[in-house]
């Protein structure tokens, strides 16, 4: 097998992941030797990936882990200074949640999609976070283009979307789909 | 020796992470910071990844780490913890991003065809940057705005696989694509970051940084 430059240029993310066959990736090997373009593009990428790799490239400003540490530590359910915070969070989450138990009672047991024309969703995985909207009838990965009255948003697990009856997209959710 | 090595470190630091999680759902909450902390680099990379801006990154790292917590009992074993995190930390940008920027124009790397062939540019006498040179911090800051300057679909892809070391398939369902599409995004948004960092354009990796500017072929 003989390739190219284009057809090394095509493939060489793939071939730094070793994700080519064994004879396109002795083809590539062998054109690359010969070539100073392509080795440049090589040893390039290489370096690209090398330097953004390192783990000097997650510095955080500064301050950041303390600001981070003093916002968990008021969010912990019994800290002195988010008990209050978090017990009217925890008692509208418990008034919420008491609200849709009663509501939805029948679909907990019995779970009927919104849609008459959804599928299963039963090949997602179930911690998967998703995004839903109040009056939207699927379930979506974020980002995907179809989400609808994007003004309206949660994020949730897969797993909650179906016990609310979301379906899942059948465009971001197909892979799941067709497993 | 060495493999073996970091092999047992990571399974020790698995089963530290194990025992962690165990212990804060039986409710020592205490220790959730200590989980997340190994972590908090990387969760406030992946937000500014997307968001672009240090003020709002640093929010939605937190908010993502307190979410992380209130979703601590649907974390399941078989993931690994820190691409859980992570995922919930997109997700997080990603809201946040469409919420405060709807109005705004895509940017146009982002119209790119993806399909179509990338021409890297021809540096016959490319030289490496060397990994000493990030102890600088211009050279990182060379590097977050050549990273920067990338569309969002390719950084966002770039990140997730590149620095946060996600596999190709969790970085497609992370982002909702496919893993041909990562395959994809991610050989432009190296091609194109090797074009941007190239030491041939008139600047040397040991004395000044030069981007290339205003000539972007993309």
């Amino acid at each position: 097998m003989v390739v190219n430059c284009e057809e090394v240029w095509r493939e060489i993310s793939n071939y730094l992941e070793e994700d080519v066959d064994p004879g396109l990736r002795d083809a590539m090997e062998e054109h690359i030797r010969g070539c100073k373009r392509c080795t440049s593009v090589l040893d390039g990428m290489r370096n690209v990936i090398q330097l953004y790799g390192d783990e000097r490239m997650l510095e955080v400003p500064l301050g950041f882990s303390h600001r981070l540490q003093r916002r968990v530590e008021e969010n912990m359910p019994g800290s002195r200074r988010g008990f209050l915070g978090w017990m009217v969070a925890a008692a509208a989450a418990v008034l919420v949640a008491g609200g849709l138990e009663v509501a939805r009672s029948s679909v907990f047991s019995h779970p009927e999609l919104r849609s008459e024309h959804a599928q299963s969703g039963a090949g997602v995985p179930p911690d998967m976070l998703v995004v839903v909207s109040t009056d939207g009838k699927t379930f979506h990965a974020a980002g995907c283009p179809f989400i609808h009255d994007k003004a309206h948003i949660r994020t949730i697990a897969a797993r909650e979307a179906e016990r609310e009856g979301y379906a899942p997209c059948v465009r971001c959710m197909k892979k799941y789909l067709t497993a | 020796m060495p493999e073996e090595v970091t092999s047992l470190k990571s399974a020790a630091q698995q089963f530290d992470e194990e025992t962690l999680i165990r212990r804060i759902r039986d409710g020592e909450h205490d220790l959730f910071y200590e989980l997340i902390r190994p972590y908090e680099g990387r969760v406030y990379a992946a937000a500014f990844a997307i968001l672009r801006n240090e003020a709002d990154a640093e929010d939605v790292a937190q908010e993502a780490v307190l979410k992380a917590f209130k979703h601590i009992r649907q974390f399941r074993a078989e993931a690994r913890f820190s691409t859980w995190l992570i995922q919930i930390t997109v997700n997080e940008a990603r809201m946040r991003r469409r919420k405060e920027h709807a109005h705004m124009i895509q940017p146009i790397n982002d119209h790119q065809d993806e399909e179509g062939n990338y021409s890297p540019r021809d540096f016959a006498d490319w030289r490496e940057v060397p990994l000493e040179t990030l102890e600088r911090k211009e050279v990182r800051q060379k590097l977050a705005e050549a990273l920067g300057s990338l569309g969002e679909k390719y950084r966002e892809v770039f990140v997730l696989r590149d620095m946060q070391q996600l596999s190709i398939e969790e970085t497609a369902r992370t982002l909702g694509i496919s893993p041909a599409s990562v395959k994809t995004r991610l050989l432009r948004a190296r091609l194109m970051l090797r074009d941007l960092l190239a030491p041939g354009l008139g600047g040397s990796w040991s004395t000044k940084l030069s981007f290339a500017k205003g000539t972007n072929p993309w």
